[in-house]
């Protein structure tokens, strides 16, 4: 399986693993890490739940689309559930390619995609001692978030509105002494 | 009908290019079985042997093929194309012509059409309930229709009910005013599922909850015996029960573990899942 869920801290360099192939100049990576904020609100920890069976479904399917759209030797992508503390690993993507550029290219791919498309969902839990599902709670409320205007639910669910708990650490290896073009 | 009259075989259309449902129409299910199944059966009820009527291209399509096929063998396309190649290849023969989009067609009505045929007109159909014109799409077309068909098509003419206005035919008052409603749109399939379901069996469901939804619902899954035909109907019916505060707008849905349609026919034991708006990564 490329896509999996992890109910326990991800192991990113066993997940790198995968990636290796002798044709591949380098890898690049995303990690998405819970942060302490959000929307002006104080985040203590965080909630995942995914639709698992269709979830893993879709997240093939992202990665089988990236392996089509770049030139790339493989793609593969880990997504925590459950709880988690501020600082963890909630998401890590990893491509290896040939060259750097398409790494990049299709790594960003993948995690736009699965964000956008994936049957998951995350509660945030305030230090205020508040708590609410992101892209839920608020939406039905507050139409100006956009989710349900101009909504179209083939492509875009959940689309309109882009929360980042990652603070967007990739980053790009390169491997071997004959730098990647 | 006066004897002597020519012998019926059957010929549904299903050649259309269903442009504005985006899908198939012969392949729409009412109560799990395709229009063109459907309209297939109830024709063979009543006339043998009955012929699909199909372009060249879509004869080796799932639905289609396995049944006897009647390629359009004149240019053009388009019923009137169908109806002259059925005449065309079985020369003496008429045809019960039955459009496959026709989900509320009885038995009675082509009881009707049989009993009440005028075998000396071109056709016998039906007068529209909605606006008094020939039906030529659920009507007996005689084999003296071929020749007068083939010099309308020559003079412009490809539309079968101007031909009909134009030949006249032996016309009937359809006894139910919504035996010939068509389907040509995903709202029109999606209420005739409904009206067809409302009269059929209710079905036993399995709903999953995530996330906001399974909070509101105070529970993860439930077994639930409802008359809701399609997803859209099931949620209506469920945010009467439930303090839901998504609009079925901000959802998708999913059946039996894959995104479906909100106007896909629910079967009995289908696992139905809404899908509040998502957040990973």
């Amino acid at each position: 399986m490329r896509f999996r869920f992890a109910d326990s801290p991800i192991d990113t360099s066993a997940a790198r693993l995968e990636l290796l192939d002798p044709s591949a100049g380098g890898y690049a990576s995303f990690e998405g890490w819970v942060r302490d904020h959000n929307e002006g609100l104080a985040v203590s920890r965080l909630e995942y739940e995914a639709f698992e069976a269709l979830a893993i479904k879709e997240g093939e399917r992202v990665l089988a689309e990236a392996l089509e759209r770049f030139p790339i030797k493989r793609a593969a992508c880990v997504h925590r559930i459950g709880d988690l503390a501020i600082g963890e690993l909630a998401v890590w993507v990893g491509v290896s390619s040939a060259h750097r550029g398409e790494a990049f290219d299709a790594c960003r791919y993948v995690i736009d995609e699965i964000k956008h498309r994936l049957p998951i969902w995350k509660k945030e839990h305030y230090a205020n001692g508040d708590s609410g599902w992101v892209n839920c709670d608020r939406c039905g409320a507050a139409p100006r978030h956009g989710h349900s205007q101009d909504h179209d639910l083939a492509q875009d669910h959940g689309r309109t509105q882009d929360h980042e708990h990652g603070t967007g650490h990739g980053h790009a290896h390169e491997h071997g002494h004959d730098p990647v073009t | 009908m006066s004897p002597g009259a020519a012998k019926i075989q059957g010929l549904i259309l299903a050649g259309g290019r269903s442009s504005r449902m985006q899908r198939d129409k012969a392949s729409l299910e009412y109560a799990g079985e395709s229009q063109l199944d459907r309209a297939y059966a109830l024709a063979a009820r009543h006339v043998e042997p009955v012929f699909v009527s199909v372009r060249a291209e879509q004869t080796g399509e799932p639905g289609r093929a396995g049944k006897p096929l009647i390629v359009d063998s004149f240019p053009g396309g388009g019923p009137i194309v169908g109806i002259r190649s059925a005449l065309a290849l079985f020369p003496g023969v008429a045809w019960l012509v039955l459009a496959c989009d026709l989900p509320f067609l009885s038995d009675a009505a082509i009881e009707q059409l049989l009993r009440d045929r005028d075998p000396t007109s071109f056709a016998t159909a039906y007068r529209s309930a909605h606006d008094g014109l020939p039906e030529p799409l659920c009507a007996i077309w005689e084999p003296a229709a071929a020749a007068a068909l083939e010099q309308a098509q020559r003079e412009g003419i490809d539309c079968p009910r101007k031909f009909l206005i134009r030949h006249g035919a032996k016309l009937l008052e359809p006894a139910d005013r919504r035996a010939l409603d068509n389907v040509n749109t995903p709202e029109e399939y999606a209420a005739a599922q409904a009206v067809l379901r409302a009269a059929a069996e209710p079905v036993l469901l399995n709903i999953h909850y995530y996330a906001l939804m399974r909070e509101q619902a105070g529970r993860s899954n439930e077994t639930l015996m409802t008359r809701a035909a399609t997803p859209a109907a099931l949620y209506a019916e469920l945010t009467a029960r439930y303090p839901f505060t998504l609009a079925h707008e901000q959802l998708k849905v999913a059946v039996n573990g894959e995104f479906s349609d909100w106007s896909r026919l629910l079967h009995a034991n289908d696992a139905v899942v809404f899908i509040p708006p998502v957040a990973g990564g």
